[in-house]
């Protein structure tokens, strides 16, 4: 990705609900997949990425509102308490919606640097309330931040890429 | 502002959620909606096993059925004995009259995926109250006590394994019957043995079972074994760390034991307190 030009002069597709759902609800299914052990530790929250990604690149359609949803289920499914994952998600779409603009000026690697402060709130948020609530803290569980934020390009450019238009002039 | 209202909406869940039982019936209505998803995460990893055991070797099947025959016939000779010292044991229980241990009906559940929460011990199998699962049955293995379940939706039921950070088995070290708790560290393979006076008689490879006084776990299942005791004079307590017996982590197939322990009514008063005491520790002790 060259960054002679912003990423958002490229011309995309406009991002409809469906494309939007279809992306959370693959994040969500990635995130369920029987991890275990390391694999477990090192895993990307591929939920917050997504999320990071549409609070960054449409905030006007992705907020708060709708990760705390995506939140609540999620600590239904993981049997996490009420509003944990929810309260994690909240903060990282506050962050991201906030700094869109300062964000999309950025080439994607700057970009790297620049989310991984918002996922490390989330992310330490979440710890946060584990530690009020059961008191123990599990400092593996911060690995997980930065293989996300590593993630960041490779999800980036697959959203970019499928949000492209298609050659066939009658699909636009 | 709106993210001040969900941070509060978010810690008031936390909170109802941390202290209060109000919202296990949303909890099951989601669950319910989450569920066909959850299954179909775990379908890539059925279809490699499946292809897995597809290209499994004609001789490796022959060899594991040879192991097993001979596994059987020695199983079936000790089973043998066992009914001899079950009669045996039935007699000299009714001698010293107390209570018979009852042989709890048990069900089978796969596990259906483990906690993707790394700072929890928990799992979830794939049995629920449509199979009459109910709260705090008993989860083990072959071998040993597994964990507990604490969560039941339809068809799931989340296990709390006896490794969790805030559970606690009652147990009995089998070599010399002295009574103890045994708590989860948190960590896959240990577990450990708390307020044990630094002069109680504890070795490294004793035994732990289950005593059965909490009324949940049945009395006389393994539990963990000792394997490793440092006695500092400086501290009241030895530090005891011991391993859970049963493959925590490495099973697919669980037995969740129907039933809990009756056990005998509570006394009243504390005149019938001193009268029921000798009873119940012989009670225990012969258990």
């Amino acid at each position: 990705m060259s960054s002679d030009f912003p990423k958002d002069h490229e011309f995309l597709l406009p991002a409809n609900p469906g494309f939007i759902v279809l992306s959370f609800f693959a994040a969500i299914m990635l995130n369920w997949l029987p991890w275990h052990g390391w694999g477990l530790i090192l895993r990307p929250d591929f939920v917050a990425l997504v999320l990071l990604y549409w609070c960054t690149h449409k905030p006007y359609r992705v907020g708060i509102g709708i990760a705390w949803m995506v939140g609540i289920l999620t600590d239904v499914a993981d049997a996490s308490l009420f509003g944990q994952h929810a309260l994690a998600y909240a903060v990282l779409a506050f962050g991201g919606t906030v700094l869109h603009r300062r964000i999309q000026m950025f080439d994607l690697k700057q970009q790297t640097i620049q989310i991984f402060p918002l996922l490390l709130i989330s992310y330490a948020t979440y710890a946060a309330v584990h530690w009020q609530v059961r008191g123990i803290i599990v400092w593996e569980f911060f690995l997980g931040c930065i293989v996300s934020a590593a993630m960041w390009i490779p999800m980036t450019l697959l959203l970019q890429t499928l949000r492209r238009p298609r050659s066939d002039p009658y699909e636009l | 502002m709106r993210l001040v209202f969900f941070i509060v909406l978010s810690l008031l869940l936390l909170f109802i959620d941390s202290r209060f039982k109000y919202l296990e019936s949303t909890r099951t209505a989601i669950s319910i909606l989450v569920y066909p998803f959850q299954r179909l995460t775990t379908v890539p990893g059925k279809i490699w096993q499946e292809v897995g055991t597809y290209f499994e070797t004609q001789n490796h099947l022959i060899e594991e059925n040879i192991q097993l025959r001979e596994q059987h016939s020695t199983d079936v000779a000790q089973l043998n004995l066992l009914q001899v010292l079950q009669a045996e044991n039935t007699q000299l229980h009714n001698l010293v009259d107390v209570a018979q241990r009852v042989n709890y009906p048990m069900q089978m559940a796969e596990i259906a995926y483990v906690e993707r929460d790394i700072f929890k011990r928990k799992l979830f199998v794939s049995k629920g109250a449509k199979a009459n699962v109910q709260t705090g049955q008993v989860v083990m293995d072959d071998i040993g006590i597994v964990g507990q379940v604490t969560r039941v939706y339809p068809w799931l039921s989340e296990v709390t394994l006896i490794t969790d950070k805030d559970h606690a088995v009652p147990v009995q070290i089998l070599r010399n019957g002295i009574r103890a708790v045994v708590f989860g560290s948190g960590d896959i393979n240990e577990l450990a043995l708390r307020y044990m006076p630094i002069s109680s008689d504890i070795q490294p490879g004793d035994v732990l079972i289950t005593s059965g006084i909490d009324g949940t776990y049945p009395a006389g299942l393994p539990v963990a074994k000792v394997i490793k005791i440092e006695r500092d004079p400086a501290y009241p307590f030895a530090r005891i760390i011991c391993m859970p017996i049963a493959g925590v982590d490495r099973n697919k197939y669980l037995l969740i034991v129907a039933g809990t322990p009756e056990l005998p009514p509570r006394p009243e008063t504390k005149a019938a307190v001193a009268d029921e005491k000798p009873k119940l520790t012989l009670k225990r002790k012969v258990q």
